[in-house]
């Protein structure tokens, strides 16, 4: 489980407009690397890109390597449906499917995709996922109900159990805590802090101190103009680039300075 | 904080108030205008001499709305006088629209129900004649309920099959072909319909009149209804469900068939039953294709049946006080068809619609 991550030379558009460009890094296992960067730098978009979800926008093309262990997932004949089961993702609203019970919601990804199990066996595995996600004391008596019926912040861990419960390698969060207060916020944290020693865990955030607080290695984007495509600025250990980044703009923004 | 070099400035849409609670008109006051505008319209019309009824309730009327207006803007000002004003436009516009439709009901109703009962639901026309009594819809019904089923059966899957292409796969020149004829056909005259498969299926094939080449008429007339309305459905279906069901690693068909359908089944079943009901109801493809018959004839894809817009249709041609009955209880068994059908898609909405709520 939990593998390693190698990005080079990754370069990605929507129709003709490039929104990042050549970018080169390593997300290692078991560990939690954090994005950060104005809005618009292209966080989300390549964060997309490391579970093949980019091309599902019309139009979304990519260039360049990503190397999971040692297979490229843009390499030819990858199925792109294996790479989301590998690489899993929340996103950065809750989206809870809303025809689905809190129960069939965390079984989603396992019923979905038409495997049977067995009923004992599914109540295991609901029941692990939403204890994981610090979810379960708050649900336990109303499985049944729907999932749409939660909190936004019950709603965000729903979709992280529901994440985990495929059991992926790779567990990509795109801003998960945008939308909740510091209580909810603090036991996502929590649980990213829970989950990395089982996962790969990379997460986008506009919160310095989160990344700070949750990351082992935080990567810092930058745009040199709008309208001109996002880079990787520089990409090192958490404590470093908080405390003596190698580039100016990084400590820039870190600092506030930004702008 | 503070803005030494700002006035602070209140906009002016409101200068006279000076409470949150600004004088209303009592409850009352609508029923007093009410009354008091039908006084007014009855004196001007007795003094006037005007014999219309028709003139009376105008004036009546015009007084209502002004006198409300009026009053309204005196004692709770303007924004209040256009409040009620706007109230008085849209009951109105309910009551334009509701009643010939209620007006409609009430008359096949009136007309139709002393005709309905077991005998006339379970015999055929056979061997009665127009002067007679007696007789029913049996063969009509039948045919009505084999035709639709079998339309749907052709219409229902292509066209809900044809809307998940072009909303979740469509692109570029083939998707945009496709809408551009599925509006065509949209437009379709049901005669222009029927005779299309008359000369397609009875002069060129050679087969004869039956049940089922009316069935192919009227799936041509249902299948760009439910591809429009199912194509609205899916369109309404966020994104984001999808994307999260792809990120779950699910594949894109499994996503569409478990999360994208389920979703807006609701709206899809509603917009289905509107398109069923619409067919239920055409005469002209029937008349050309499946020709009319006075017996009852179970084969649908041989020989010439009925179908209950027919037979009113038939019945009241024939004219005579009789058969005049037997077409308007014809016509409430088939309004009522519609209308059980229609319920059945609400309660299908209803009961599969996302739930919402704890
Ligand atoms: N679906 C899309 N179609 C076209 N352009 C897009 C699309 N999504 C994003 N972009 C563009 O790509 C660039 C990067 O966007 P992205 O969403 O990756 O930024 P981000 O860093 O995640 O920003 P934020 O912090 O606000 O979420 C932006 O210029 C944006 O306008
Ligand atoms: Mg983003």
């Amino acid at each position: 489980m939990a593998k390693r991550i190698e990005v080079s030379g990754l370069t990605a558009y929507y129709g003709t407009h490039k929104a990042i460009e050549d970018i080169t890094l390593h997300v290692e296992p078991r560990s939690v690397t954090a994005f950060i960067g104005p809005s618009g730098c292209g966080k989300s978009t390549f964060l997309r890109t490391l579970n093949r979800m980019h091309e599902v926008t019309p139009g979304g093309r990519v260039e360049g390597k990503v190397m999971l262990d040692d297979e490229d997932l843009y390499g030819p004949g990858v199925d792109p449906v294996s790479v989301r089961r590998t690489v899993g993702m929340v996103f950065q609203r809750p989206n809870p499917f809303p025809t689905m019970s809190i129960y069939d919601n965390v079984a989603a990804g396992l019923k979905l995709n038409g495997v049977s199990y067995r009923k004992s066996e599914l109540d295991d595995i609901v029941e692990k996922n939403l204890r994981a996600a610090n979810l379960w004391n708050e649900v336990k008596d109303r499985l049944g109900k729907p999932g749409s019926g939660l909190s936004g912040g019950q709603q965000q861990r729903l979709c992280i159990a529901r994440a985990t419960a495929v059991e992926p390698e790779v567990l990509l969060m795109d801003e998960p805590c945008s939308a909740l207060d510091p209580i909810s916020t603090l036991a996502i944290e929590d649980l990213i802090d829970k989950l990395k020693s089982q996962y790969t865990i990379v997460i986008v955030t506009h919160n310095m101190q989160q990344a700070a607080r949750v990351s082992d290695r935080t990567a810092f984007f930058n745009l040199a103009a709008i309208g001109q495509p996002g880079k990787l600025i520089e990409v090192d250990s958490t404590d470093r680039i908080f405390s003596n980044p190698s580039v100016q703009a990084t400590e820039d923004y870190i600092s506030g300075r930004f702008g | 904080m503070t803005y030494p070099n700002m006035t602070v400035r209140r906009t002016p849409i409101d200068p006279g108030r000076t409470t949150l609670r600004p004088p209303k008109l009592p409850r009352w006051a609508t029923a007093a205008l009410v009354v008091g505008s039908l006084a007014a319209g009855a004196t001007v019309g007795l003094v006037g001499r005007l014999d219309s009824r028709v003139q009376w309730g105008l004036i009546a009327a015009l007084v209502f709305v002004a006198a409300t207006y009026g009053l309204s803007a005196a004692i709770e000002g303007r924004r209040y006088a256009k409040d009620r004003l706007a109230a008085i436009l849209v009951w109105a516009c309910f009551v334009i629209a509701v009643l010939p439709l209620a007006s409609l009901v009430w008359e096949t109703v009136a007309r139709g129900v002393p005709g309905v009962d077991w005998y006339f639901l379970t015999h055929s026309m056979n061997g009665v004649l127009s002067w007679q009594n007696g007789g029913g819809i049996y063969h009509a019904l039948l045919g009505t309920v084999q035709q639709v089923l079998i339309a749907s059966v052709i219409a229902i899957p292509i066209g809900l099959l044809t809307a998940v292409y072009l909303v979740e796969y469509g692109r570029g020149k083939l998707a945009k072909t496709i809408t551009f004829f599925v509006d065509v056909m949209t437009g379709v005259p049901s005669i222009v319909a029927g005779l299309f498969i008359l000369s397609l299926w009875i002069m060129m094939l050679d087969f004869g009149y039956s049940g089922f080449a009316g069935a192919m008429a009227l799936a041509i007339l249902m299948m760009p209804i439910v591809v429009r309305s199912t194509e609205e459905m899916l369109k309404l279906v966020p994104n984001e469900l999808r994307e999260s069901s792809l990120a779950l690693g699910v594949p894109k068909w499994r996503t569409i068939l478990k999360v994208v359908l389920p979703t807006s089944i609701g709206g899809i079943t509603t917009g289905v039953m509107l398109a069923l009901a619409r067919i239920a109801g055409e005469t002209a493809p029937i008349l050309l294709l499946v020709f009319g018959n006075q017996m009852i004839n179970g084969n649908v894809f041989e020989g010439a049946q009925s179908s209950l817009p027919l037979f009113v249709y038939e019945q009241w041609g024939y004219g005579t006080e009789q058969a005049y009955d037997r077409a308007w209880a014809a016509a409430l068994v088939l309004i009522a068809f519609v209308m059980i059908l229609n319920l059945v898609a609400r309660g299908i909405a209803r009961w599969k619609a996302p739930k919402t709520g704890r």
